[in-house]
């Protein structure tokens, strides 16, 4: 991607996230029930969403490409190593404003609840992907495992999922949209839930396309000092 | 005429990050008896271990045995050579006799060969004993043993003379030239002459991963 | 890949048997766990406690740990690996191979924790043997998990710390079912929803071990 795309998508991201800002401090209204607390909404799910399907659906679909022989690549490898290292952040992020949520709503800082327990049980995860991507130093075997790992979390999160929410749940069920599909929340609260989707979407995917040439140049980096290696090597030869 | 057993063009293999082998051109025919010789870390045994399929070539080109080392299938490959390594490592809590058993089960030979096989190195009489109680020289007699009954077509054998006593060194020998007679290729890494009894067609020596001299 | 599975399965089930790990080191270590797990309620609580299944699989699932360790070292060291790989055996045969006969290491540990947790916790014997199908089944989705983690440590720096943190995250489901599962045998409740967690684990496992066994085994 081209250094002009990328600040397109950091500045897009800079003033969605602006008018988020303003929107859920200021403009919209306090909740009737929840007071402003309900600001919390402007940026808890957009970066639940974000950190659970965004970034791990990424992560899963490039770690996918780069184990299907056709389409593998060391980019590929990268763009899913990134998009787990960037999701780890979203889903602290979650988890703490989750937290900060909680709180007063339940009553403490931690609730065995279905989507918070899944959720802190995939960052458990991330942080062990991350792990096990230092603990090997050859690249297409790092790349390899982490590609399978990534998968096998996948398969992994919706059976976490039902386990959990069968196991006991408290979080509220959905809240935007009611089963009838109409809408259940102040037009003003809607508009600026909208636009923080938008923005912490974008802000991911900047993060992303940084963090991707950031090791790329590292990649390129490491091809130099293995041609550099590989000419000391071949001198070992000679002498 | 036959296509080569070996056939290595600028061949390039690394790990974590350092050369093993950095550019190695080497031509082995079928039937002949190659001996790569070199320092410790000069790369004979990743050359041994590249034409085996246990290692990855990153650049340049290989075929063993027809099977391309970047396309082709290295699982296939692995099935069709014999290697020996540097410790002789087996199942160490299974016996002698159930580690070829093993062995021969997986590749589909016959069992009747085993016992034949642990006469020809020496070890019928420990056929019952766990490897781990075997001596280093005894492990490698074993490896010998694991080959036979394999029956591959390619054999790379990892300083096949350390560790052993004379009589041993003899076996080997007469298991080497056994099998040139019936036209296996053999390829072995080694520090010092092979001695009086191998005379190998080619010998190639390797100084910092590749063969010395190369351009 | 059935001809491979059980040459691996009956090659480690013999290894087994002639090193008795499993019968002097693990089954002790497994035994004394589940005492430590009943001083850890307290006297009062300890013969009488509604927490036996949930102590009973943290057992099963930190013993089973050790055993996944065990299965996976048989293979660790580099000339064994390369011993091995020279035999060019189907992956996902010997993933279902030692997948098998991990899962029959992990049903003596099972048989003999349950009779432990009879005799310390005090659970029903009925109920606990009215459990059994459902932790065979559980002990099978383990092993078949602890298989192919096992694999992704195989090599690499710290693979004895690495495992338990890549295998812990995924045996959660597995241990929250089963303690549901187990709990429903021994005081009564719903039970279906348990053994659709742990039917889909362990077809998802398997699926995914044949599929990408050999691509870590190539790494």
């Amino acid at each position: 991607m081209t250094s002009k795309s990328s600040r397109w998508l950091g500045w897009s991201s800079v003033v969605l996230l602006s008018v988020t800002a303003v929107m859920g401090l200021w403009v919209t209204p306090p909740d009737v029930v929840q007071g402003d607390l309900v600001r919390l909404l402007y940026v808890h799910p957009a970066l639940a969403w974000v950190a659970l399907y965004v970034s791990f659906g990424t992560a899963v679909v490039a770690a996918g490409l780069y184990l299907w022989p056709r389409t593998r690549s060391e980019q590929m490898d990268r763009v899913s190593y990134c998009a787990m290292e960037i999701s780890v952040v979203f889903i602290a992020l979650t988890l703490v404003t989750g937290s900060i949520w909680g709180r007063p709503t339940w009553g403490v800082w931690w609730a065995w609840d279905a989507r918070l327990t899944s959720t802190a049980i995939l960052g458990v995860f991330e942080v062990a992907y991350l792990a096990l991507r230092r603990a090997n130093d050859d690249p297409d075997t790092r790349a390899r495992r982490s590609g399978v790992f990534v998968i096998l979390t996948a398969v992994n999160v919706p059976i976490i999922h039902f386990s959990v929410i069968w196991w006991k749940t408290l979080h509220q069920g959905a809240s935007v949209l009611t089963s009838t599909g109409s809408l259940n929340v102040h037009g003003s609260m809607l508009w600026t839930m909208l636009i923080s989707f938008v923005g912490f979407t974008t802000l991911f995917f900047w993060f992303l396309v940084r963090r991707v040439a950031l090791e790329s140049a590292r990649g390129a980096r490491q091809h130099a000092a293995l041609d550099a290696a590989l000419e000391m090597r071949r001198r070992e030869g000679v002498g | 005429m036959s296509s080569p057993a070996v056939a290595l063009d600028d061949a390039v293999v690394t790990r974590g990050g350092f050369p093993l082998l950095a550019g190695v051109s080497l031509r082995i025919d079928r039937g002949t008896l190659v001996a790569l010789r070199g320092a410790n870390g000069a790369g004979k045994t990743s050359v041994l271990r590249l034409i085996s399929g246990l290692e990855r070539l990153r650049s340049g080109a290989g075929e063993v045995l027809g099977i391309d080392l970047l396309k082709g299938d290295r699982r296939e490959l692995r099935r069709r050579v014999g290697w020996m390594g540097h410790d002789g490592s087996f199942y160490e809590d299974l016996t002698v006799r159930e580690n070829l058993e093993f062995a021969a089960r997986a590749l589909r030979r016959p069992l009747s060969d085993i016992d034949s096989a642990l006469d020809t190195v020496g070890l019928a009489h420990r056929y019952s004993t766990p490897a781990r109680q075997l001596s280093a020289g005894q492990r490698r007699r074993m490896a010998l043993g694991w080959i036979i009954v394999r029956r591959p077509e390619l054999w790379l054998l990892d300083e096949p003379h350390a560790a052993l006593d004379q009589s041993a060194r003899d076996l080997v020998d007469e298991l080497i030239l056994d099998a040139l007679g019936v036209g296996v290729t053999v390829v072995i890494s080694a520090h010092d002459d092979l001695g009086p009894r191998l005379a190998p067609q080619k010998v190639v020596t390797l100084s910092g991963g590749r063969i010395a001299g190369s351009p | 890949m059935i001809r491979v599975a059980w040459l691996v399965a009956m090659k480690d089930l013999r290894i087994e048997m002639r090193s008795r790990v499993l019968l002097w080191q693990v089954v002790p270590f497994a035994v004394l766990s589940l005492v430590l797990a009943g001083l850890a309620l307290g006297p009062e609580k300890a013969g009488s406690s509604s927490s036996a299944p949930g102590l009973f699989y943290l057992v099963v699932l930190f013993v089973a740990l050790a055993v996944v360790q065990r299965s996976r070292g048989l293979e660790s060291t580099p000339g064994t690996r390369a011993s091995v790989a020279t035999l060019g055996l189907d992956p996902a045969g010997v993933f279902l191979g030692k997948s098998l006969a991990l899962t029959l290491e992990l049903w003596v540990l099972g048989v003999t924790l349950l009779g432990g947790s009879v005799l310390f916790l005090h659970i029903a014997l009925v109920g606990a043997l009215k459990a059994l199908p459902n932790v065979a089944v559980t002990l099978g989705v383990m092993a078949t998990a602890g298989t192919l983690y096992g694999a992704l440590t195989t090599g690499g720096d710290g693979p004895v710390t690495l495992l338990p943190l890549l295998t812990l995250p995924a045996f959660v489901p597995l241990l929250v079912a089963g303690e549901r599962s187990l709990s429903a045998a021994l005081y009564g409740g719903p039970l279906w929803e348990w053994w659709v967690i742990v039917v889909v684990a362990l077809v998802a496992y398997a699926a995914v071990g044949i599929a990408v066994y050999g691509v870590l085994e190539e790494s």
